[in-house]
């Protein structure tokens, strides 16, 4: 019994400690792949991260330039997207938790909304193009773009804000209501309020999320050579210059894809830091 | 008197005010929420719609053809389908108990201290921009598979029999196992932290009991844990297999945009998503029809993964009394 006991305790021994290693070799796999990328990113891009990025437009191939163009077009339609995309999120996400999350509708909607959230961009951006596009001449433009990208805020922000409602305390609302004070009241000035670190946070996710957004800019703003600030024309992004840049085969072009992709990257993990102490710091605040 | 009487009146109209302008608020965030639910739906239809010549043309002939040849019309979609699911199964094969095992390091095996920061490091891996793989994928790993890993499983795998074929091919670099390799990388992150999410509310006396037992760590992850939370677990898989499927930029750089049919994994093929990124912008209009036929197609396939994913997590929280 006893040598059967061992062995069998010998055996266990044995399985714990090849999992663990594993485990431990697999966090490293993780580890290790977030180190190379980021490495390849500094090592490629930081030779062109510099003011020229910012104040020349994309040039033409073998020649000096930057990506003012795509700087200012990512900054315009992302701004645009989180500007339809935010409102009717906020307002979709207050009516989740608010009104009718427990009705029927509420949970189809709220089925909805995570497919929506996690559902591939490339196919918000033929929605766009077959919706919109189409339906105006076939031209590309930086609204379609930005329509886009709202369709990808949308549901990021209904999210977190049906969440962050929901994590306000119940008697916040019955000492208001019991004051007499109207609904729509105790939404705007009450509940808004104490969530607004929350929504805020789901905004910014959206932002680092849209930003390096590629594939539903393709068919929708298209791109643009040149400097634009047209809304109604095809317009530029970050994005879109790596795409065509990146396996372009000249050499400069190549530079600066990796040096918008270290912008693009920065600029989100910068934004990705933020929303986590802001999150942080509204749940140490709720405790 | 006076003042009384404005007292009683005004609070009336006030309240009849309240009540209109509530009604009004439930009324607006209620259209927003419906118009949620149309955008989806939206989504679907328009694609279908703008894809149904194609339909009608080419039928069933076009999910079982892989003739794919937009100069004579002719639209089989067979390779695109097959490369999508190719390579999302190797991302998943890879990223399954790659992710597996960094929830269970995250969970038990790690000390304390060293939980948070990893944890954190691995969702920022989820928030780099899908392009930015696709780059680090054709200006790194594609070297890498050209110049070692190719011509090793060409020569040693090459010449099995049945699983050979999947291995034989010339030193290209694009194809189906880079794509999937980046595709791995990519979802191990979305499915590692769902995974720690779920591992984290199993009930802290199950877990006691067992170590109390003289159960090991990885008999408590596998026998206590893994049970508990099996189906979200399965839920969270789903969702990164949905973003495996639909990836676009990540693949497209990867892939070679090949629409040959090859069985080798080592050749370049074409997915779904990176063939629509790909040829879009400069399709004609029957071609560009075909592409939202396949761009709905592949909606259809991402949405029945998704809602799977999205009912087994459910089922979790429902056991927590959550919802």
């Amino acid at each position: 019994m006893s040598t059967l006991s061992i062995s069998l305790y010998q055996r266990r021994r044995i399985i714990n400690a090849l999992a663990i290693t594993l485990a431990c070799a697999a966090a490293l796999f993780g580890l290790l792949f977030l180190g190379w990328i980021l490495w390849t990113l500094l090592a490629k891009g930081i030779t062109h991260f510099n003011l020229a990025l910012l104040t020349q437009d994309q040039p033409p191939p073998m020649e000096a330039g930057g990506l003012r163009n795509a700087i200012i077009g990512s900054v315009l339609m992302c701004g645009m997207g989180v500007l339809v995309g935010a409102p009717l999120g906020i307002a979709a996400g207050t009516w989740l938790a608010e009104v009718g999350g427990h009705s029927r509708l509420g949970t189809v909607v709220r089925f909805v909304n995570d497919i929506l959230m996690s559902a591939p961009s490339i196919v918000l951006g033929l929605f766009v193009y077959a919706a919109f596009v189409m339906n105006t001449g076939g031209k590309f433009s930086a609204i379609a773009g930005a329509l886009s990208l709202a369709f990808i805020v949308l549901p990021v922000v209904v999210r977190t804000t049906d969440e962050m409602l929901r994590l306000v305390p119940i008697q916040m609302r019955e000492a208001a209501l019991s004051l007499g004070v109207p609904q729509w009241k105790v939404t705007m000035q009450v509940l808004y309020r104490s969530a607004l670190p929350g929504i805020v946070t789901g905004i910014l996710l959206a932002l680092a999320r849209i930003a390096g957004e590629t594939a539903p800019l393709l068919f929708t703003a298209f791109g643009n050579e040149f400097f634009s600030l047209k809304i109604t024309g095809a317009m530029s992004a970050v994005p879109l210059v790596m795409y065509k840049f990146a396996g372009s085969g000249f050499e400069n072009w190549e530079h600066l894809a990796w040096a918008g992709a270290l912008l693009i990257t920065l600029f989100v993990l910068a934004i990705s830091l933020i929303a986590r102490f802001l999150l942080l710091r509204n749940r140490a605040s709720h405790d | 008197m006076t003042h009384a009487s404005s007292s009683t009146q005004n609070p009336v109209l006030k309240d009849a005010a309240d009540a209109r302008h509530d009604r009004q608020f439930r009324w607006l965030l209620t259209a927003t929420a419906v118009f949620v639910l149309v955008t989806l739906a939206g989504a679907a239809l328009s694609m279908l719609w703008g894809g149904r010549s194609v339909l009608a043309s080419e039928g069933l002939h076009f999910f079982t053809s892989s003739d794919w040849n937009p100069v004579e019309n002719k639209y089989g979609a067979l390779v695109p389908i097959y490369g999508t699911l190719v390579t999302a199964a190797i991302a998943m094969l890879i990223a399954v108990p790659v992710s597996f095992g960094i929830a269970f390091f995250l969970t038990e095996v790690a000390p304390r201290w060293m939980r948070g920061p990893v944890g954190t490091a691995i969702e920022l891996l989820a928030g780099i921009p899908s392009i930015i793989y696709g780059m680090w994928g054709f200006f790194v790993l594609m070297p890498v598979m050209r110049e070692y890993m190719i011509p090793w499983l060409d020569t040693h795998i090459g010449p099995l029999p049945i699983i050979g074929a999947l291995f034989r091919g010339p030193p290209i670099g694009a194809g189906m196992l880079t794509s999937g390799l980046v595709l791995s990388i990519m979802v191990v992150p979305f499915i590692a932290s769902t995974m720690r999410e779920v591992f984290m509310t199993v009930p802290a006396r199950l877990k006691e009991s067992a170590y109390a037992l003289g159960a090991t760590k990885w008999e408590v992850s596998w026998d206590i844990v893994l049970p508990y939370t099996r189906s979200a677990v399965i839920g969270g898989v789903f969702l990164g297999l949905g973003r495996a499927l639909g990836e676009t930029m990540a693949v497209a750089f990867v892939i070679g945009n090949s629409v040959g049919f090859t069985t080798s994994l080592l050749e370049p093929s074409t997915t779904i998503a990176a063939l629509i990124a790909n040829d879009f912008g400069e399709a004609t209009e029957t071609y560009r029809a075909a592409l939202l036929l396949l761009g709905f197609v592949l909606f259809l396939v991402t949405f029945v993964v998704l809602a799977l994913a999205r009912l087994m997590l459910s089922n979790l929280s429902r056991k927590e009394g959550n919802r």
